[in-house]
Order: structure tokens, then C-alpha cells, then sequence
């Protein structure tokens, strides 16, 4: 499980310059340039405040602006984020504003990855030691400012809401007034935090600071970015995977009203147009040859047989316990495999991103999870020193890690060099889905035998991308994909004999990347359908098959139990109706899922009732997290019902919402979360919904049919009645 | 020649070529960024603004076509009884994640609740299922229109 700094040679020094009070370490940047449309933000300016660290910023009045270093892309963590600093700082939640941190790996780098990244469900796990030291410090400098004041011990004031309090005289002082006086203190050294049952906001179901302007059509995400003189560009990549462009006639094209330029790049071709629409019909009008270089025959085809021979091979061990070939020689054996398909994002929001490339400077607006990557290789492209790139960020309209790469702000750069004024760079959904950084294609193979109802041994073989390797190299370390094999190594039962292995298998030319869910998608399913299908084998009922060997995981036994009866577990059910459960560890959190769904004589599938019990360990936001399992659970469902990318004569087939399908509001079911009370250090809930959703609902449709499916997307064909299990 | 739109009330005057889509008219020449982009088909419903109090999809309607109709965008929903009613169950009810898609949920379901005040589950699907949420809201979007067709709290 990736939950502690991943990367052994970067230094701590980012996180300890950006999360303690060590001076006053500011964020310097360039000026930032908004779009002419963005609601008016508070700017990152430390003049005449209370500027303790890199996070926070208090004025005169009291204004207490609160620097983010992870981006917002509907997960809430401004919102939660903001709650671990004013909870630390005593601040007045009424008068907290959250701003998007400027790209600095000093001040903002993830603890986990060492850059300044949002995924993989770590946002809260890395920050929420280093914020709460960075809050309490801050609060322990305006309390000896006040202290000083009124000539009395800091040991005797407290805070409260944005004021310190001295009991004994009565006196009190907003923060607002101290923010001079403050920001001359030394920081003392260890601050302790707070005993979490002193907590005031964290715990709490506190209204999210992002959405009001998400009513109303304020906010600006990166496509709504207006600058003037801006022109809008949309792209046509090479439809096969590495090919380049030919030739290109654009006679057609440059006649079109509101067409201004035409761009040719390696592999893309872009039209600068007044507006989209002319962009759109001056591609159409472009007569395009393309080199299809060497993958024009590349097939899903081909790549599951290449993936299949592969998982043949021995693989590098990323766990293995007691003795595997002995626990495999005896007992009732088991073996399956298990493979899921490429994945395309789509987020709401297409790619897209705005540039301007100046004499000095090279100017960006978008909404990226990878602010410092995106500098850096905007500056590449745009042949300029890193700080003279400015990126301006934006909330995401979705991320799900596609926004982890930075290639839609490069073929920005590339287009708007070649112009004198901004331009917005939109990617149609059609060129969004086919050319995609896709979730890798796996295949796990399961070998495993019982002995007395229960596992003796467990063999465990995962095949597919590397995408670690291509995405932080010095993470990949002996042959292992921490990634790929997360939430396998780290299983919640107690096997015997346990024995993991990865094979590393890269597609053809096919780009691969995180997809929200990342590496455990690939794991929670195989492990938790081939634990079912055990369960069928040792004729035990697959909840009491799983407490069997849930012997040494308190927590995850925990949220089994209380999903077993949250969920009806056991009652009777019609005919074609089953429940099908998923149990999992999750990035430092527990969750336990049942999903209840019928399946129709033609075999669709009609999702009833989902329900999720969540051990998160302590709740910043319970809301939130309430939010994140709705909707990660609606996520995974929808990639176990529709998703499925494929690939033909080097292309991408689907192209669009009516062939790449999304679960829409008459599919979803009645979904009940619970989150459990406790004091473990918060875990990750982003991903969990996702990876839960695809076993239990196979689960499901075993219970009801009898049809163990062992790939996804479901194959509705092998569901219709009467057919043999 | 100049187009002329009445666009939350007021007349708007423009150069657009007439099969323009009223998308990336309201987008790209009126600076209205509030309507979205999310397919180009009308398959997700991101761009769904009301015309004559009707959800339409604006990424596949010619400007052409709306001339002399009264246009709303999420904007200025805000000013109908129905859009009000649902901005505020949305914020009650914590809708919204990335909220990319919710101008056009909240169009849909203020359309909804303008001609339907107690719309039950079957109506509620009816009226929203052409619209895509890639965050999953889909059972607080659910909640949030009974909330604002009762004007209960949550």
C-alpha cells in the first residue's frame, strides 16, 4: 500500500520548508495574469500580514487565506484541506478563502511523490501531519503575540475562532489585529497539535467552500479561460497510435469564415479559429494524409494474446509468505484468471489547455493535477527557463489522473508558438477518448488451495503496465510496480502461504496511465471474485467465508460485519436477484461493499441497492467521504457494465458518450454509505468506491446466476436465462 | 449579417454564421462560459440551456433556430422560481463534486420542476437521464429535485 513517501532519494526538505514555520518562507512567483472572467480571488500577496509558512495568510481584517497544494477536481479537498489548517490554527471558518498554490516543489511537493501531484488518494494522508504542525505553529505565534501584548504567559491564553483569549483578565484579540505583531514572532519549536477530542471542524459535515460558484456558472475551469485577442484552436492527432501527419491541403479550410491558421505539428494538426465552431469546421475541411507508421496493424486482439503469454512467465516477487509450493502440493485446488481493459477517463471537462507564448515568457491557464510537470515541460516546449513559465490553474472539471500528464499543455505550447496571441486548445471528445493515456489492460492469475474451508495457499500473479516505471522512475525499483500491485502485496486475509508476483507487460504504442482507482482496480477484483468463487468450493456462504480468514484484520472485519447487516445480508431474495460483497484495504482505509442487482431473462442487469460501510480512520469531512463512495462507486460500476476501449487497425474504436457509455441517473441504485467512527490517521478515500463497485457487482450477478465471469466490461451475453453457470 | 438573441432578457447582437451552434456562440462570442462542452452530440447534456422554458442541448442547436425564442442560461436560472428552488437544494444537499456537468443538472432539473412541481422518481429519470455525471452525484441530484419540489431542508 503507497502510503508513506514512496520515492527513498528524495530528500524531506520540501515537505519540512513548506509544512513547518521555519522563517518565513514564502511562495515567490511570477504574477499571476487571470482570465478576464474569473471571479475576483484573493491574490498570494504577504505584504502587511500574518504570513507564517507557505499555507496561510492572515490580514488586518482577520482575512485568513489558506494556500492549496493539492488541486480540486470535485473530491473536496479544498474544502478538507482547509478544515486540518483552521482546525490547528483556531481560525473563524466564516472568514477562511482557499487560492491555488503556484507550481514550487519547495513549498508544495506532495510528501508522498515529492512533486507537486494530486492523486492516488494521498492528499490527505501526506498533508495531515505536515498542515496541522504548519496550523498549530502559526496559532502558538499569534498567541505569544497576544501574550506579549498584554504581558501575561503564553501558557495562559488559548484560541478560539480567530481570537486569542486570556481567561483570567477576560481580554481577547482577533486575529486580524494581531497579524503584525505576529508575523515578528520567532515560531517555537514542537507546537503540539490537538488532542482530536478538542476537534471543532474536523469530524464535521462543513459545507464545501468550491460549490456556490458551481450553481450559478461563475466558475471558471480551465476551458472557460478568456484573455483578450485569444483565438480558439481544436486538434486532430494521427488516429493510429505514433503515426505522424503527411501531407496536409488546407485550401478548403482557410476559406472558411473565422479560420485563421493552420498548424502542423509532428503528429497533430491544429485550426486557430475566431470561435470553436470555426476551428471545427476548418478541421473537417482539411484534407489530411497520415504516415501511419509501423502500428497501423497494432489489435486488442493481438495485445491479450501477447498479454496472456506474458502472465505465463515468472514474475518479480513483491511478497511472498511461509511456503508457497508446499501449501499449493496439498488441499482442494483453485485457478483463475482474471483480465480487464483498456480505459479511457473522459472526464466532463475535455482536455484542454490556454497558452500564451511571449518574447519573455510562456503563459498557461488550465486545470492539471501536476502543476510543477506542466512548468517544466511547457518550458521545454516553449524553449524558455522554467520561471518564465506561469501556470495559472483552475478547478478540474474531473480529473481521474488524466490531468497527471502534462501532453495536452505541450501540443498546446507547440500550437500557440507559432502565433503572437492566446489560444485556447480544446480537445473534442471525440479526439479526448482516442487519444487518451489509458488504464492499463491486466491479466491476474489466481492459484490457490483450501484446506478445511479455508485458504492454505495463494498464488498471485499480476500482469500488465508499468506505469510507475514511465510516470516516477526511481519508484520502480526491483522489477516491482508499487502500483500495480497495491492492495495484492497488502491483502487483508490471513494466508499461510502467500505468494505475489508482477510481470511487467507494456501494450504496443498504446500510452497507459493512472485512470482514478489506479492499480488496486486490477487487484480488489481478482482477488475478491476469486474468493467467492472459493467460498462456492468450500460450500460456505462468501460473508462467513471471508470472517473465516479475516482472522488478523480487525478493521476489515469490522466494516464486513457491519455491511453483512446494513445490507440485509442472508434475507431472501426473488429469483435472478443476488448480492455479491467486496471487502478491501484501501490507500489506509477499509471498506466493505454489497452490491444487490438483478439480472433479466436477456441478461441486463438492473442495479437495486448498493451498500458501503467505510473505516477511513478519522473523517476530516464525513460528508465528503460520504461523496467520494457514492461516487467512486458509480465510477466503478460504470466500467464494469460499459467500459471498454478497443483498438483496430491501430485506432481507437469507441469515440464518444453513445460508444464509450456512462451510467446515467435511470441506472443508479439506491446507495447507502456508512462511515464508521474512529481514531485511526485518516486514510485515502478517492479511489476506494471505484475499486469496490466491479467485484461485488460480479458477485452479485454469480449469486443470481451462477456465471462466475472473469472479465470485464460484463458480458451480457453470458447472463441470458437458461444459460448453463 | 447580425443575429439577434433575447439571452436571459436582454436582446444580444452578434456576427455568427446561422448553423453556428448556440454553444460556442454563447461560449466564444458572448464570453457566457457558464453553459459547457462536454460531447458535441448531444449525448451528455453539459450544455443544456432552456428555451422557451424547454432543456435543450445548445452544443447541436443552430442559432438559426432559437431567433425569436427567449433563451436562459444557467447564469440567470438563478431568477426563475424552479432554478432558485434547485440552486438551493443543490447547495443543501451538497450535490456537486467537480461540478463540471452541474449547469447543465441544474438546467435539466429546473425545466423539470417548472412543469412538473412533485415529479416522482420515474419523472425525475425521465428528464435527467440525458445527462452525464462523471463524478457519480447521481443519487444526490435525485434527492436535491424531491427536496426543492418539497421545499424541505436536509
Amino acid at each position: 500500500m503507497i502510503t508513506e513517501k514512496i520515492l527513498p532519494n528524495v530528500s524531506r526538505r520540501a515537505l519540512l520548508t513548506g509544512g513547518l514555520a521555519t522563517g518565513f518562507l514564502l511562495a515567490f512567483h511570477l504574477p499571476l495574469r487571470a482570465a478576464v472572467n474569473e471571479p475576483e480571488q484573493p491574490k498570494d500577496t504577504t505584504d502587511g500580514k500574518f504570513a507564517p509558512n507557505a499555507f496561510i495568510r492572515i490580514d488586518e481584517t482577520g482575512r485568513t487565506v489558506l494556500m492549496m497544494p493539492q488541486v480540486e477536481m470535485g473530491q473536496g479537498v479544498y474544502t478538507s484541506i482547509a478544515m486540518i489548517l483552521a482546525e490547528e490554527l483556531d481560525a473563524d471558518w466564516a472568514k477562511v478563502s482557499v487560492l491555488h498554490a503556484p507550481p514550487n516543489d519547495e513549498l508544495y511537493a506532495n510528501p508522498v511523490f515529492g512533486l507537486q501531484a494530486t492523486g492516488g488518494s494521498t492528499s490527505i494522508r501526506a498533508w495531515w501531519k505536515p498542515l496541522r504542525a504548519a496550523g498549530a505553529s502559526a496559532r502558538a505565534m499569534l498567541i505569544q503575540a497576544a501574550a506579549a501584548q498584554w504581558q501575561v504567559e503564553p501558557a495562559s491564553c488559548t484560541a478560539s475562532k480567530g481570537e486569542v483569549v486570556h481567561a483570567a483578565s477576560g481580554r481577547r484579540l482577533g486575529y486580524g489585529g494581531l497579524a503584525l505583531a505576529a508575523q515578528s514572532q520567532t515560531p517555537p519549536k514542537d507546537v503540539p497539535v490537538k488532542d482530536p477530542k478538542d476537534f471543532v471542524y474536523i469530524g464535521q459535515p462543513l459545507k464545501r467552500l468550491d460549490t456556490p460558484d458551481k450553481v450559478n456558472g461563475k466558475v471558471v475551469y480551465g476551458i472557460d479561460a478568456i484573455l483578450p485577442n485569444m483565438k480558439i484552436a481544436t486538434v486532430a492527432t494521427c488516429p493510429v497510435f505514433g503515426g505522424k501527419v503527411g501531407k496536409v491541403d488546407d485550401s478548403a479550410a482557410t476559406k472558411i469564415p473565422g479560420v485563421r491558421k493552420i498548424v502542423v505539428l509532428d503528429d497533430t494538426v491544429a485550426v486557430i479559429g475566431d470561435h470553436m465552431w470555426a476551428a471545427k469546421k476548418g478541421l473537417e475541411a482539411l484534407k489530411i494524409e497520415w504516415n501511419e507508421g509501423p502500428n497501423a496493424e497494432i489489435s486488442t486482439k493481438d495485445i491479450w494474446q501477447d498479454l496472456r503469454a506474458a502472465s505465463a512467465k515468472d514474475g518479480a516477487i513483491a511478497k511472498s509468505i511461509g511456503d508457497i509450493a508446499k501449501g499449493l502440493a496439498s488441499g482442494d485446488k483453485f485457478e483463475a484468471s482474471f483480465e480487464l481493459p483498456f480505459l479511457a477517463h473522459a472526464s466532463m471537462e475535455p482536455v484542454n489547455a490556454t497558452v500564451h507564448v511571449r518574447p519573455d515568457a510562456c503563459e498557461i491557464w488550465t486545470g492539471t493535477q501536476i502543476m510543477t510537470r506542466v512548468q517544466a515541460e511547457a518550458a521545454n516546449a516553449a524553449g524558455v527557463p522554467v520561471d518564465k513559465v506561469i501556470v495559472n490553474n483552475h478547478l478540474l472539471g474531473g480529473g481521474f489522473g488524466r490531468k497527471l500528464e502534462p501532453d495536452m499543455v505541450v501540443t498546446a505550447v507547440k500550437i500557440a508558438k507559432q502565433v503572437d496571441y492566446p489560444v485556447k486548445v480544446i480537445w473534442t471528445r471525440e479526439e479526448d477518448i482516442q487519444h487518451d493515456v489509458y488504464r492499463p489492460v491486466y491479466r491476474d492469475q489466481v492459484t490457490a488451495t483450501l484446506v478445511d474451508g479455508k485458504v492454505s495457499a495463494w498464488k498471485y500473479k499480476i500482469a500488465g503496465s508499468a506505469v510507475i516505471a514511465r510516470w516516477l522512475p526511481p519508484a520502480f525499483q526491483k522489477g516491482i510496480d508499487i502500483d500495480a500491485v497495491d492492495a495484492a502485496a497488502d491483502m487483508p486475509y490471513d494466508f499461510p502461504n502467500f505468494h505475489v508476483e508482477y510481470v511487467r507487460a507494456e501494450p504496443p504504442a498504446v500510452p497507459t496511465g493512472f485512470w482514478r482507482g489506479v492499480g488496486p482496480n486490477n487487484n480488489v477484483f481478482a482477488f475478491e471474485c476469486a474468493m467467492d468463487e472459493l467460498a462456492r468450493k468450500a460450500g460456505k456462504d462468501p460473508v462467513e467465508f471471508r470472517r473465516a480468514n479475516l482472522t488478523k484484520n480487525p478493521r476489515a472485519l469490522a466494516v464486513l460485519n457491519l455491511v453483512a447487516e446494513r445490507s440485509g445480508w442472508g434475507e431472501p431474495l426473488p429469483p435472478r436477484v443476488g448480492r455479491g460483497v467486496c471487502v478491501q484495504p484501501s490507500f489506509g482505509s477499509y471498506l466493505a461493499t454489497v452490491v444487490e442487482a438483478e439480472i433479466d431473462d436477456i441478461g441486463e442487469i438492473v442495479l437495486r441497492r448498493v451498500t458501503s460501510v467505510v473505516d477511513t480512520g478519522i473523517a476530516v469531512n464525513p460528508d465528503t467521504v460520504k461523496a467520494q463512495i457514492e461516487g467512486g462507486l458509480i465510477f466503478g460500476l460504470t466500467a464494469a457494465l460499459y467500459g471498454e476501449i478497443t483498438i483496430d487497425k491501430g485506432r481507437v474504436q469507441q469515440s464518444n458518450f453513445h460508444d464509450y457509455r456512462m451510467m446515467r441517473i435511470n441506472e443508479t441504485p439506491k446507495i447507502e454509505v456508512i462511515v464508521v467512527k474512529s481514531g485511526e490517521a485518516p486514510g485515502g478515500i478517492g479511489e476506494a468506491g471505484v475499486n469496490a463497485g466491479p467485484p461485488a457487482l460480479r458477485n452479485a450477478i454469480y449469486a443470481a446466476t451462477g456465471v462466475a465471469l472473469r472479465r470485464l466490461p460484463i458480458d451480457r451475453k453470458l447472463l441470458a436465462a437458461g444459460r448453463k453457470a | 449579417m447580425a443575429t439577434n438573441l433575447t439571452i436571459n432578457g436582454e436582446t444580444k447582437s452578434f456576427d455568427a454564421p446561422p448553423e453556428m451552434p448556440l454553444l460556442w456562440v454563447l461560449r466564444d462570442i458572448l464570453g457566457m462560459t457558464g453553459t459547457k462542452f462536454g460531447c458535441g452530440i448531444a449525448q451528455c447534456g453539459a450544455c443544456t440551456v432552456h428555451v422557451d422554458g424547454k432543456a435543450v442541448r445548445s452544443c447541436v442547436l443552430p442559432v438559426s433556430a432559437v431567433a425569436n425564442r427567449a433563451i436562459t442560461t444557467i447564469e440567470h436560472v438563478g431568477s426563475t422560481p424552479s432554478g432558485a428552488k434547485v440552486q438551493k437544494a443543490w447547495l443543501e444537499a451538497e450535490v456537486i463534486q467537480c461540478g463540471y456537468c452541474q449547469s447543465g443538472q441544474i438546467m435539466s432539473a429546473a425545466a423539470l420542476l417548472a412543469t412538473t412541481p412533485n415529479p416522482d422518481d420515474a419523472d425525475i429519470d425521465a428528464a435527467m437521464a440525458g445527462n452525464i455525471c462523471r463524478c457519480g452525484t447521481y443519487v444526490r441530484i435525485r434527492e436535491a429535485i424531491k427536496q426543492a419540489a418539497s421545499g424541505r431542508q436536509s
